[in-house]
């Protein structure tokens, strides 16, 4: 039986973060072709990748429910343990300065240059817009497919909450990029994606460990203790990372 | 096709993009699998070996990576 609070408002909350981030990512791509090349054909493509990842989810999500629970909750525990902890190392890696942050405004002036470089078309239809603008809504809007199966798929009703959560996200990155018609390059990102790793991690272990029979004490309620032992580790390993840094740099200016 | 290939190297990305990272994270799952079947210890600890594992491997790769030029 799933307590509803614990289960509920983390999967609208892990869907809503996580797509925002793939959707901001894809928002800035299709910003870049709808000003340079009309947007037309870039809705255009947008809108049948948005059409295809729905029909992904309403086709994967039921078919999942007619799998047993526990094997289910073993593979996608593991997928999300791995996809979630490779956000979560990521986003720590980016905030001690290991590896770069990702900037919207730079992904927009690359685009946007790529976008002019191409020769116009001379048709009402511009091919190159309309897949360029699909093929970024596939790329992203996979990552949110899979997420919302994933979170959907380890009990009854959390599909639907998986996809209010992706849905809400879409309508505020649609309505904010219909208001600025820039990127959302203010958004913070890296936090965003430190939390959904956070989240997704300790859903991910919580479910790995249901699908190897290992009996969780507090029941549905150890998602929240997981959550506070990844955010220990996860600040534990920023610290640690900014030692190593430092010893590296000292060591390089010796 | 490209845009069939850039998905499926996507949906591969989604989950890996360090292996060594990911092996680890897997072979420590394989391990507390064994663990929980075979050695007789209080329910309660499992959860926490899992976790601890886990804790231990983004630590000990997050620190290892900082400290590579």
């Amino acid at each position: 039986m799933i307590s509803y609070w614990s289960h509920i408002g983390p999967t609208v909350g892990a869907s809503f973060l996580a797509s925002m981030v793939e959707f901001v990512e894809a928002l800035t791509v299709v910003l870049a072709i709808g000003t340079t090349r009309g947007w037309r054909s870039a809705l255009a493509g947008a809108g049948i990748a948005l059409f295809v990842l729905a029909l992904l989810v309403l086709a994967l999500g039921p078919a999942l429910a007619t799998i047993p629970l526990q094997p289910l909750q073993l593979v996608i525990g593991v997928l999300l343990l791995l996809f979630g902890m490779r956000w979560l190392r990521k986003a720590i890696l980016r905030s001690a300065g290991v590896i770069p942050l990702h900037d919207e405004s730079a992904a927009y002036a690359k685009q946007t240059a790529a976008m002019r470089a191409t020769p116009r078309a001379t048709t009402a239809w511009d091919s190159v817009a309309m897949l360029g603008a699909f093929k970024i809504t596939m790329l992203e809007g996979i990552e949110v497919v899979f997420i919302v199966i994933a979170l959907g798929s380890g009990g009854a009703g959390l599909l639907g909450s998986a996809i209010l959560g992706a849905a809400a996200a879409l309508a505020v990155v649609i309505a904010l990029g219909l208001a600025l018609h820039r990127p959302l390059s203010r958004i913070p990102e890296n936090l965003l994606k430190f939390i959904v790793g956070l989240l997704l991690s300790a859903f991910g272990t919580f479910w790995t460990g249901q699908g190897l029979g290992i009996p969780w004490t507090g029941g549905d309620w150890s998602i929240m203790t997981l959550v506070a032992g990844f955010a220990f580790a996860a600040g534990l390993a920023l610290v640690l990372a900014h030692s190593a840094r430092r010893r590296q740099r000292a060591g390089e200016a010796a | 096709m490209n845009v069939v290939r850039a998905i499926i190297a996507e949906l591969v990305a989604l989950f890996v993009d360090d292996w060594t990272f990911a092996a680890a994270v897997l072979a420590w799952l394989a391990v507390v699998g064994l663990f929980a079947r075979t050695i007789s210890v209080p329910s309660f600890w499992h959860g926490i070996v899992l976790f601890g594992g886990l804790a231990g491997i983004l630590i000990e790769s997050v620190t290892r990576r900082a400290g590579t030029p």
